[in-house]
């Protein structure tokens, strides 16, 4: 062990410097015990990125042990760099979720673009090449005069996400968009990226094998990042727009060579390990990778390429410069992995070598500028278990608020339509390529999505999901419904669910009442993963999106990957697109609607978007009605009945029957046993399928003998909405509908 | 027909076509590197959509200059079919082995969306499987496809018979809001004067299997493979 030296010009390091760098005096005090001295200036930059929120959990981390992570399917659980599941025929599927809400509130465009960046490097690491991108984003206001700036961050986080991801080219299949005022000062960006390999050709991210080189690759080292994990770890403030500089840049280009030649770098055989430089850049990767293997890494920071001569030791550390890549080979052989990395036209530099000192000793110049034990910053990084109550408004927030009918269910009907919440999204998605790699058979604006697994009779089906209304007026029954919705929504397709990712966008969690939405929620999650036996492989927890003590409502965002084992089964009655996509397409079709519903307005969006009221309790989830329901449609899918099926989610019955109308243009007639009231109800547990009429028999058969409660309620044609409820009857032609949902987002974003 | 998809570093649909040509035409398909030099007897040269060298300038210009591309002008001079799909349409513009330019799309976002093609020539071989006035979906993505050119080379090139698709709505009629990009003419794919280097911005590829739901895109690549200029079966051959 060399003690390392301060060089001239670097601030002394204090408990004040320390301060300065997010680290309490006890974490400053257990780091200098841990060193046996204090640390350098580069050392402090090195604990603080690796001891901040962002990189590790240690407010969330007690929490998330409460997640399932095992199944017979799971390869890889967390702590890699993306999750693994068998989705069968020899493949697997490689998925991850992350956040870039902080960096895409002060830069949207490239705040978004390098989320993207960053998960995708996630997906390749394991060998795995990306197939499919979603991504779920919450905004605050973008109407009126407030929401000016709203506005802005709503186009560039949408440029930004279409840039990269088409650039790359990978298709963004879907996600979600939702709009509420608790996200005026922080928004969420969280993007998700889903890959495929040969089960044979996963790759893990750990260093062995004491002088095997470690490799640098892809786009130099800048000044660009620098502290981005650690901004991420902190709250705003009205001084967060100076924090600029720490937003990275993208460079979608590099990106696309940097995954070519690293998978075909991983093809070569003599690649032990590969990480990237993600949060905490050259220092997490390196930290991480030797972690997992046990090692310990000598890097000499001389040999590592920079955009500009003068970058400190420090800087270089903790540089969030995109686009960049460490391997680690066999020794010796690192000339073929820098061949490859050549022929694509990246530069390769060896910056140093695995140790098996346990320790990461760090050299510039000749001097020693960092010497720490690597196992006790990355897995022994601090753990809280915070104090965690209910917040004081709880009692407030669930008091039930009488609910008035609406007067003119079709007019509120039309109103929700018209609302940037439920209105159409295609100005987003067409920003977006869906279709490039030739896989996609359901895209954005459905269920979920369905994209082919080409070489094989099966197909991969994905959904993002949840509703922070929900989980602010009741976070544990808010988690549970996030995870039941995302299995819903893969069972309208047929899918089974094979795996989750989650991204907990929470405030501050040194706030009591914040704490315990974060456990609460991940409980509900929880309860909901175990009962539809669905692991969670991966994810990422973004805390402190709050701005002068105002938090985002609590956005426990949901991704679950769905195999349909036999894709023909589905396509007994139309063409796979037809019959797997949202909404009505053969007059005749019988329309049955499964699940029965008890009068759901807590947090509805009746009650939210139109009488400006979110209070009450949250729609109640019974995973047994929802198992029994998700049975149902998977059965139903793979007997070739259905022509469509979607699922009643925000809005309710009506609303639900009016997406069905408005995604070809062609109505139906049809009547329900309840009052106007019940057409907005959001009660869970329910789906409308579409059958010839030839199979409502067998469908209602099946229905029954799974004890889902299931009523014929009428008929797919026409070109208008026709349903008859109790005391009344709405009808309105569905072009009509149509125009107003349509215009509603372009309307908004100006 | 020995068919060869030209690979730049940027290039994203490189696999898209290979699975068409190789999988779904059974005809044999290499993948030629920009490095190279040579096409390798390859009779059918497709230049895919993507990227190429990022694009950051204009899309396609740098591309125009790779090694590969004075290959791909010596096998377009002597008759040589060449296929430009989005992002070649691009190249083959650059390289000005088809006339006009690409200005960013009208409403300057990226376009990824459905549209529909009318078939205005059905004499060449790429369009063997088509009827002049056959209306086709087809995807574009994109974001620089708004197609110019001087209202006098405009004239030439429809004079000479040159624009092959244009956007059309789904009644095949020329209506300004079925022409997204805003290309002058609403033309979405040209050839040369010669015939055998064609240039469109929809992607074929992505629209030539059933189980995606659109197979309009089959017949132009089924064309591109078919022997001689005349009408072939190929499109009934091509089922799988």
């Amino acid at each position: 062990m060399t003690t390392p030296s301060p060089a001239a010009g670097e601030p002394v390091v204090d408990s004040v410097l320390a301060a300065d760098h997010g680290l309490t005096d006890e974490e400053f005090g257990g780091l200098c015990d841990l060193l046996g001295r204090s640390p350098t200036w580069t050392e402090l930059g090195i604990a603080s990125a690796l001891y901040s929120e962002h990189c590790s959990y240690k407010s969330s981390k007690i929490h998330l042990r409460r997640f399932p992570t095992r199944s017979r399917r799971v390869v890889h659980g967390p702590g890699e760099n993306a999750g693994v599941v068998d989705v069968g025929h020899g493949w697997v599927a490689a998925f991850k979720m992350e956040s870039h809400n902080h960096p895409s509130f002060i830069e949207p465009y490239q705040g978004a673009a390098t989320g993207v960046g960053g998960i995708l490097r996630d997906v390749f690491t394991m060998g795995a090449r990306p197939i499919a991108c979603l991504d779920s984003l919450r905004f605050g206001e973008i109407e009126g005069e407030r929401g000016a700036r709203m506005r802005h961050l709503v186009d560039g986080v949408v440029r930004g996400i279409g840039d990269y991801g088409n650039c790359v080219g990978i298709p963004t299949v879907g996600g979600e968009t939702g709009f509420h005022r608790s996200y005026n000062g922080n928004i969420l960006v969280n993007a998700f990226a889903l890959g495929v390999c040969r089960q044979d050709r996963i790759f893990t991210a750990s260093a062995s094998g004491a002088g095997n080189p470690i490799l640098y690759a892809g786009s130099r080292t800048g000044r660009d990042g620098i502290h981005g994990a650690t901004m991420a770890s902190e709250a705003f403030d009205s001084e967060s727009e100076a924090k600029r500089p720490t937003v990275q840049v993208g460079d979608p280009f590099t990106e696309k060579v940097l995954l070519e030649a690293s998978l075909e770098a991983m093809r070569s055989g003599v690649v032990l390990g590969v990480q990237d430089m993600g949060a905490a850049g050259l220092t997490s990767s390196c930290f991480e990778m030797a972690a997992r293997g046990g090692a310990g890494v000598e890097l000499d920071l001389d040999l590592v390429p920079l955009r500009e001569a003068s970058l400190t030791p420090y800087e270089i550390m903790l540089s969030e410069s995109q686009e960049r890549m460490v391997f680690v080979t066999q020794r010796g052989q690192e000339k073929a992995v820098v061949e490859i990395l050549s022929r694509w036209g990246l530069e390769a530099s060896r910056i140093g070598r695995v140790a098996d000192s346990g320790r990461a000793r760090l050299t510039f110049r000749g001097r020693t500028v960092a010497d720490m034990p690597v196992e006790p910053l990355v897995d022994g990084a601090p753990v809280y278990d915070r104090p965690a109550a209910p917040p004081a408004d709880l009692h407030e927030r669930q008091r039930a608020v009488a609910c008035e009918p609406p007067e003119d269910p079709l007019r509120a009907l039309k109103d929700l339509l018209g609302t940037p919440e439920l209105g159409d999204k295609t100005w987003i998605h067409r920003q977006y390529d869906s279709t490039v790699r030739s896989n996609t058979i359901v895209g954005p604006g459905s269920d979920a999505a369905v994209l082919r697994l080409k070489g094989t009779p099966s197909a991969l089906a994905l959904t993002s999901d949840v509703n922070p209304s929900y989980c602010w007026l009741d976070p544990r029954m808010g988690g549970r419904q996030a995870v039941a919705e995302a299995v819903r929504n893969l069972a309208t397709v047929g899918a089974e669910p094979v795996g989750m990712t989650n991204c907990l966008n929470f405030g501050s969690p040194e706030n009591p009442g914040i704490a315990w939405q974060l456990r609460e929620c991940i409980e509900g999650m929880a309860e909901a993963c175990r009962a539809f036996d669905v692991p969670v492989i991966s994810g990422n927890v973004s805390l402190y999106n709050e701005t002068e003590g105002e938090a985002v409502h609590p956005t426990p965002t949901v991704a679950i990957v769905g195999v349909i084992d036999r894709l023909e089964e589905m396509g007994a009655e139309g063409d796979l697109h037809q019959v797997l996509a949202c909404g009505f397409w053969r007059p005749g079709d019988r329309v049955v609607l499964l699940g029965s519903d008890a009068g759901e307005y807590g947090g509805s969006a009746y009650q939210r978007l139109l009488h400006g009221v979110e209070a009450g309790r949250p729609p109640a989830v019974d995973l047994e009605a929802e198992s029994a329901l998700c049975a149902l449609l998977r059965q139903s899918r793979r007997a070739g009945w259905l022509t469509g099926c979607h699922d009643l989610a925000e809005g309710g019955l009506l609303l639900a029957l009016a997406e069905c109308a408005m995604a070809r243009g062609i109505g139906l007639r049809a009547a329900v046993d309840c009052g106007p009231l019940s057409l907005f109800s959001e009660g869970q547990a329910r789906a409308l399928v579409t059958v010839p009429a030839n199979r409502t028999e067998d469908l209602l058969a099946a229905a029954e003998a799974r004890g889902v409660p299931a009523r014929e309620i009428g008929d797919v044609g026409g070109d208008r909405l026709v349903l008859e409820f109790d005391g009344g009857a709405v009808d309105g032609a569905v072009d009509d509908l149509r125009r107003v949902w349509a215009e509603a987002l372009p309307r908004a974003v100006g | 027909m020995k068919c060869g998809i030209i690979v730049f570093p940027g290039s994203n649909c490189d696999h898209d076509v290979y699975h068409v040509l190789s999988h779904v035409l059974g005809q044999e398909t290499t993948f030629l590197w920009h490095q190279e030099t040579s096409l390798e007897g390859c009779e059918l040269v497709v230049l895919p959509g993507g990227f190429s060298y990022g694009d950051y300038l204009r899309a396609g210009s740098m591309a125009a200059h790779s090694p590969i591309m004075a290959a791909v002008r010596r096998h377009a001079e002597v008759g040589g079919r060449v296929l430009g799909i989005c992002n070649g349409f691009q190249m083959l513009l650059e390289t000005g082995l088809l006339p006009g330019a690409m200005r960013r799309n009208r409403d300057l976002r990226f376009l990824s969306v459905d549209v529909h093609l009318r078939v205005e020539r059905d004499d060449l071989p790429w369009c063997s499987g088509y009827r002049r006035g056959d209306v086709l979906r087809m995807p574009i993505a994109h974001a620089e496809g708004n197609y110019v050119d001087t209202e006098v080379a405009l004239d030439e090139l429809e004079r000479r018979g040159q624009v092959v698709f244009r956007y059309v709505d789904a009644a095949g009629r020329l209506e300004p809001a079925a022409n997204l990009n805003g290309s002058e003419r609403a033309i979405a794919g040209i050839c040369n004067a010669g015939g055998n280097v064609l240039g469109l911005m929809p992607h074929p590829e992505r629209c030539a299997e059933e189980m995606l739901g659109n197979r309009d895109g089959l017949g132009l690549l089924a064309g591109a493979v078919a022997a001689g200029g005349g009408r072939v079966g190929a499109l009934a051959a091509a089922g799988g």
